[in-house]
C-alpha cells in the first residue's frame, strides 16, 4: 500500500534525510520518501501492518524532530 | 507570520534585551554569570530541551545537541557573552532561515494551486458542489466564468473562450465548443460549460501534472546525491576533529586548555551542513517549479542537471518543427477519378493515427465505409497494406511501393519537394496524393535561441523526404540532415552521434512522443511535444513541452543553466565560509562570532539564494 503523508512542523531538510533513513529500516517499508518543500512524505509498505508502520514511523520522526507531525 | 514564528521573534528579542542589561550591570566576581544565564535560558530554552532529549535518545550528532555544548562551553570557559550571543544567532539565523524556507514554500504551493477544490456536479437539473474526487466518469458537471475546470471532460453544452496558461504557460484563449475536449486545469474566460466527465479527478490533466512535478525532486540530480553524501560525513568529521582538538594538545603537548577547548568550539558551532542541505534541494525544487509554470514539465532533477550540459540537439520534424497537421495539395490519379482515389487512400488510412493518415482521411471529408475495409496492416516508416473491396490496396512511398514491385509510370517526376504517399490497387500504380505540412511559427525562433544557448550540432531527423527535409531546414538555419530515417534508422543514428559527443556533453532529442518513443528513451533527454495532456508523450519523455512550442526547448535549457548556477554559488559559498572559518578556528584566529555567522548567517543566505531559481526566465 502507497499512502501520502501531509508533515506539519518539518523544519530541517537534514533531518528529513535522518527520518527517511531511520523509517526505511522499519521492518515492512518497502519505500519511503519525504519532500521537504512540499513537507510531504510518501510511505509504500505491507498492507497488513500499514498502520503499525504509520505509529512506528511517528514515533521514529517525533525522536528526530519533536515539533514534526504527521497529519 | 505564523504564531511560532511570532513567539519566536519575541523570545529573541527578550533575550537580546535581557543580554544587554546583563552587559551594563555592575556585577563583579562569580555573580557575574548570573544575569547572562537568565538571558540564556530565556533565548535557548527549547534547544536545550531538545538536545537533552537527544541525548536520552542518544543522538549526539544532532545540530541542537552540539549548539547546547557549543554554548554551555563557552560559559564554562568564561565567555558569557559569546555564549549568549551564539545561542541568540542562532535562534535568530534559523528563525530568518525558516521564514525564508517558509516563503519558498508558499510560492511554490501558489505555483501548484491550479487543482481546483470543487467541482460543480449537475444531476437532475440540480447542481450540487462537491469534492472532484466524488465525481465519476460519465457524470455532468458545470463550470462557470471564471472557473477552473476541475476534470477532463467533453464539451456537452455551452461554448466560449479557455484560458489553457496554468497548463502550457502562455495565456493564449482557446475558444471550445460542443464535442471538443476540455482539460482540467484551464479557466472558463466565458459563459456557462456544460462537460461529460472523461476522466477522474487522479486521471485529470490537471493531477497528472501536479504529480509529476511533486515526483520530480524524487528522481535527485547528481549534485543532490553528493550534497547528501557530503552531510553523511561532514558533521562527524567536524565533531571528530573538534573532540581531538580539545583532547591531544593540551594531554600529550601541555597546551593551555582553555585556549584549545575554545577552538574545538568554534568547530562544533561550524558542524552542520545545514545551508547545503537546505539550499540544494530547493534550488532544483524552484527550477522544476518555475518552468513548470511555463508550460516546461522537468520530470527530475537529474534531468534539470544534465538539460544545462546540453551540447547536440536532434530534432524530429513533422509535429516538432512543422505543425504536423498535413493538406492535402495535389491529387495524381492515373487509372481511377480523384475522388476514388481518395476514398481508397482514406479507407486504407483510416486505422492509422500517423499525422498523414490523419490528413488524408480529412481531406477525404465524407463518412468512410468501414465495411469495405477487410484489413490493414501499418508498416512503419513504409505505409500501410490493406485489403479494400477485395482489392489490395498499397498506401506509402515509393521504396514500399517498389518493394511490393509495383512499376512506376515512366513520366512519374512529380514536385519533388512535398510530402507523396503513392497508391497501387492490386499491385498496378494507381496515382499519387501530394501533402503539405506548414512550419511553425515559432521554429525559426526556436533554432535562433538554441544556437544562442552554445548548442554545438542542430541535427534534423526525418521520416521524409530528402527534399522536403532539406528545405525546412534551410528555412530554419538547420546544418544537419538525415532524412528518409525508419524508425529503426533513427535509433542507430541517435548511437551513432551519441558517440560524438563530449564526454560531459548531453544529447537532446525532440519529438512529437508519438512515434518516436525509443528515440525518446535512447537520448540523455528526451524531449516530448505534449500537445495538451497526450499521455504516451508525457509517459516517455523526460521534458514535456505542454504547448508544443520548440522555442522552449532553449527556455528549458536556460532555467537550468541558471538554476545549476545558482547551486554552483551556493556550493562554493557555503563551503568556501565553513572551510576558511574552519581553517581560523583551527589556527586560534577565529572566535565564536565568526563561527555562527558561517552557520547560520550562510544558511540564510543560501536559502535566499535558492529562492531566486523559482523566478528564472
Amino acid at each position: 500500500m502507497k499512502k501520502k503523508f501531509k508533515m506539519k512542523n518539518l523544519g530541517c531538510a537534514h533531518c528529513a534525510e535522518k527520518m527517511v533513513d531511520v523509517i526505511q529500516k522499519i521492518e515492512g517499508v518497502q519505500d519511503v520518501s519525504i519532500n521537504f518543500v512540499l513537507q510531504k512524505m510518501t510511505l509504500t509498505a505491507d498492507d497488513n501492518r500499514f498502520d503499525q508502520i504509520v505509529e512506528e514511523a511517528k514515533k521514529a520522526i517525533s525522536k528526530i524532530e519533536p515539533d514534526c507531525t504527521l497529519a | 507570520m505564523s504564531p511560532s514564528i511570532k513567539k519566536r521573534a519575541l523570545r529573541c528579542a527578550l533575550g537580546a534585551a535581557l543580554l544587554v542589561l546583563a552587559l551594563i550591570l555592575p556585577l563583579a566576581g562569580p555573580w557575574r554569570i548570573l544575569p547572562y544565564f537568565v538571558a540564556y535560558q530565556v533565548v535557548g530554552s527549547d534547544i536545550i530541551a531538545k538536545a537533552f532529549g537527544n541525548l536520552k535518545n542518544r543522538r549526539f550528532l544532532d545540530e541542537y545537541f552540539l549548539m547546547t555544548v557549543a554554548t554551555l562551553g563557552a560559559f564554562y570557559i568564561g565567555e558569557y557573552l559569546e555564549g549568549v550571543a551564539v545561542m541568540l544567532f542562532y535562534q535568530i539565523g534559523t528563525l530568518f532561515q525558516d521564514m525564508a524556507v517558509n516563503r519558498s514554500r508558499a510560492s511554490i504551493a501558489e505555483l501548484m494551486d491550479i487543482a481546483p477544490d470543487t467541482a460543480n456536479l449537475l444531476v437532475d437539473n440540480q447542481v450540487t458542489v462537491v469534492d472532484p474526487d466524488e465525481v465519476a466518469v460519465g457524470d455532468t458537471i458545470v463550470v462557470k466564468a471564471g472557473e477552473r475546470i476541475p476534470l477532463d471532460g467533453i464539451l456537452m453544452d455551452g461554448s466560449g473562450t479557455v484560458d489553457t496558461s496554468a497548463l502550457t504557460g502562455e495565456s493564449v484563449p482557446r475558444y471550445v465548443q460542443p464535442g471538443d475536449q476540455v482539460l482540467s486545469g484551464c479557466v472558463n474566460l466565458a459563459g456557462i460549460l456544460t462537460l461529460r466527465v472523461t476522466e477522474t479527478f487522479e486521471d485529470s490533466t490537471v493531477s497528472k501534472i501536479l504529480e509529476l512535478v511533486e515526483e520530480a525532486s524524487e528522481r535527485k540530480a547528481k549534485t543532490e546525491n553528493f550534497i547528501t553524501r557530503f552531510a553523511r560525513y561532514y558533521t562527524p568529521a567536524v565533531v571528530g576533529l573538534a573532540l581531538l582538538m580539545a583532547i591531544i594538545p593540551p594531554v600529550f603537548f601541555a597546551q593551555p586548555f582553555h585556549d584549545w577547548l575554545k577552538r574545538s568550539l568554534i568547530f562544533l558551532v561550524i558542524s552542520c551542513p545545514c545551508a547545503l542541505v537546505i539550499s540544494v534541494p530547493l534550488s532544483f525544487f524552484g527550477g522544476i517549479g518555475g518552468a513548470s509554470k511555463k508550460g516546461i514539465l522537468i520530470k527530475g532533477g537529474n534531468y534539470l542537471e544534465a538539460l544545462a550540459q546540453s551540447e547536440i540537439v536532434l530534432m524530429d520534424k513533422t509535429g516538432t518543427l512543422t505543425k504536423g497537421h498535413f493538406k492535402v495539395k495535389d491529387i495524381f490519379a492515373r487509372t481511377l477519378s480523384q475522388e476514388a482515389l481518395l476514398e481508397y487512400a482514406a479507407l486504407a488510412e483510416s486505422q492509422s493515427n500517423h499525422p498523414i493518415s490523419l490528413s488524408i482521411v480529412e481531406a477525404y471529408g465524407k463518412p468512410l465505409n468501414k465495411e469495405l475495409l477487410a484489413s490493414a496492416t501499418e508498416i512503419s516508416g513504409h505505409g500501410v497494406h490493406a485489403v479494400v473491396d477485395g482489392k489490395q490496396v498499397l498506401a506509402g512511398n515509393q521504396v514500399f511501393l517498389e518493394k511490393h514491385f509495383v512499376q512506376f509510370p515512366e513520366d512519374f517526376p512529380f514536385p519533388r519537394a512535398s510530402t507523396e504517399v503513392h497508391i497501387a490497387i492490386d499491385e498496378q500504380y494507381a496515382g499519387t496524393i501530394t501533402l503539405e505540412d506548414e512550419i511553425k511559427t515559432e521554429a525559426a525562433e526556436a533554432i535562433a535561441s538554441l544556437k544562442e544557448q552554445g548548442i554545438r550540432r542542430l541535427i534534423l531527423l526525418t521520416g521524409d523526404k530528402k527534399e522536403v527535409a532539406e528545405t525546412v531546414a534551410a528555412t530554419l538555419g538547420i546544418d544537419e540532415v538525415y532524412s528518409e530515417l525508419l524508425p529503426g534508422d533513427k535509433v542507430a543514428m541517435v548511437d551513432k552521434i551519441f558517440k560524438e559527443k563530449s564526454d560531459k556533453g548531453k544529447l537532446l532529442f525532440a519529438g512529437d512522443g508519438i512515434n518516436d518513443a525509443p528515440v525518446l528513451t535512447r537520448a540523455d533527454i528526451g524531449i516530448a511535444m505534449g500537445s495538451l495532456g497526450s499521455d504516451a508523450a508525457i509517459e516517455a519523455a523526460d521534458v514535456v513541452l505542454m504547448d508544443d512550442n520548440p522555442a522552449k526547448i532553449a527556455t528549458a535549457i536556460s532555467i537550468s543553466k541558471k538554476t545549476m548556477a545558482i547551486v554552483k554559488q551556493n556550493i562554493i559559498f557555503a563551503l568556501g565560509v565553513k572551510f576558511f572559518v574552519l581553517a581560523l578556528g583551527a589556527l586560534g584566529m577565529a572566535n565564536m562570532w565568526e563561527a555562527i555567522f558561517s552557520d547560520v548567517g550562510v544558511s540564510v543566505l543560501a536559502v535566499l539564494n535558492a529562492a531566486r531559481a523559482l523566478r528564472l526566465k
